[in-house]
């Protein structure tokens, strides 16, 4: 049963991009387990604004899991320790009475430090103007079933359009590697008849962008697929690796 | 250029050397097992390659390999580095599903060149080197066989080598399925598959290598 507990939290707080950031450490009394850890933050938040501190800033939108938008490296983990969830979707019960909880944000030259937790990762919109789209002529809507698409493609692209972009992948990886969003993005497109057509100029222009804004090399340690809140495999990776090969030995 | 300008191009080109390396290994293991069997036939093998035109191409090839995989991963490494940013995380916890080596692959590949300037030192300064240069080492460039037994019969190398092959096994689980994954041959199914295979390759090579050093100890 969800009880109430006291915790220790190891805040970064940093002022601004060029500023030196440092941990404070704060004390929350009786939080409900039931309460989700961004419940916990706001509690925090109204905790510091009566005490006439600054509130910690910390990035958050749909909390439910689609949006993108929440982020935090809790206790060594992008989204917590949770698998297959976002830091929204993380409840308190997973702690206990009396834990330490490190919350630091994404740490990752793409991801430049707005303030406190709250990361830049508009690198990743970046990529996805540089080509992670499908042109179309606008015209008439064409039937649905007009293109056939084997069940199995169908399932691949579903999978890899799950990513939400929320930057855990880099965040997670040792080489500030970008490889799991963009693979998943080339995939999602890749896989069916619509986006087919542009695909291998879309895997070059998004590795290009990628390369360009300062992501790390790819060396498969597969800490990204380990800690997507969306599960996306590193079978996509391959796949990404595939056409930008292949796209780049075609020229 | 894509293979120096584009991140895949270059784990290209790592993926690639690996592999040819890979295949050499599987050579030189072929080679060394000669030498459980017969001394003769094994020193069959070193006057067959020795310093001939064919096996100083091979050399040379072989050393252009060594040089673009080790150039490379020095290369990368301070990409990644760079990429990672100054600030490190405070707390670090590993996912149980990353392997260890996947995430020391620089460091476990310095260690095995530490050892490979000791192993040149030891068989290729003493043979093929010896026969280019006509040094004046005692040593007959051909008999390969006697180079091994004298080598191994000192505890202390058979230590060395060992630690030697341990590193190389941790090496290669990653190296192998991580170059197949990074050309692209690879998917849902064949991801578990190409990690099966590459601890099962590894581990006949390594384990081998390891037994050759071993019986000659034992034999000593």
């Amino acid at each position: 049963m969800d009880k109430n507990i006291n915790v220790t939290l190891k805040v970064w707080r940093q002022k601004g991009p060029k500023e030196k950031g440092r941990f404070e450490t704060y004390q929350l009394k009786n939080i409900f387990q039931g309460a989700s850890f961004l419940e916990m933050l706001d509690i925090l938040n109204e905790q510091l604004i009566k005490e006439g501190k600054d509130p910690v800033v910390f990035d958050h939108d749909c909390r439910e899991g689609i949006c993108g938008m929440c982020s935090l490296y809790i206790n060594g983990h992008p989204h917590g320790a949770a698998t297959g969830a976002t830091t929204c979707q993380l409840y308190m019960r997973r702690f206990n009475d009396g834990d330490t909880i490190t919350i630091e944000p994404w740490r990752s030259a793409g991801f430049p430090i707005i303030r406190d937790l709250m990361v830049d990762r508009s690198a990743y919109d970046k990529i996805i103007q540089a080509g992670g789209f499908v042109s179309v002529n606008t015209g008439g809507v064409p039937d649905a079933n007009a293109i056939p698409i084997p069940k199995e493609n169908a399932d691949l692209a579903m999978d890899a359009a799950a990513c939400i972009g929320c930057g855990a992948c880099a965040a997670a990886c040792k080489n500030g590697s970008a490889m799991l969003f963009v693979s998943a993005k080339v995939s999602q497109l890749a896989l069916l008849p619509q986006g087919r057509i542009e695909a291998a100029r879309r895997a070059k222009a998004m590795v290009a962008k990628m390369d360009e804004l300062g992501f790390g090399n790819c060396t498969n340690t597969g800490a990204c697929e380990a800690e997507c809140p969306k599960n996306i495999s590193i079978s996509n990776i391959a796949r990404l690796n595939r056409e930008f090969i292949s796209a780049k030995l075609k020229d | 250029m894509w293979l120096f300008n584009s991140s895949i191009g270059r784990k290209f080109v790592m993926s690639l050397s690996g592999l040819f390396l890979i295949l050499f290994l599987t050579f030189h293991f072929a080679m060394n097992l000669v030498a459980v069997f017969s001394g003769d036939a094994y020193n069959m093998v070193c006057e067959f390659l020795g310093a001939n035109w064919y096996a100083l191409v091979g050399t040379l090839v072989l050393a252009f390999g060594f040089v673009v995989h080790i150039f490379y991963a020095f290369w990368l490494t301070l990409q990644n580095r760079k990429a990672r940013g100054n600030d490190r995380y405070a707390v670090v916890a590993k996912p149980k599903q990353v392997e260890w080596a996947s995430q020391n692959m620089l460091v476990l590949g310095i260690i095995v060149i530490v050892f490979f300037v000791l192993h040149l030192a030891q068989f290729w300064y003493k043979m093929q080197f010896n026969e280019i240069a006509g040094l004046d080492l005692g040593v007959d460039p051909h008999d390969g066989y006697w180079l091994i037994q004298t080598t191994f019969s000192n505890p202390l190398f058979v230590v060395l080598y060992l630690v030697w092959f341990a590193a190389l096994w941790f090496h290669l689980t990653h190296g192998f399925w991580s170059a197949i994954q990074t050309i692209g041959w690879n998917n849902n199914v064949w991801l578990n598959r190409w990690k099966v295979i590459s601890n099962i390759y590894t581990t006949i090579i390594c384990v081998g290598f390891a037994f050759i050093a071993i019986y000659f100890y034992a034999i000593a």
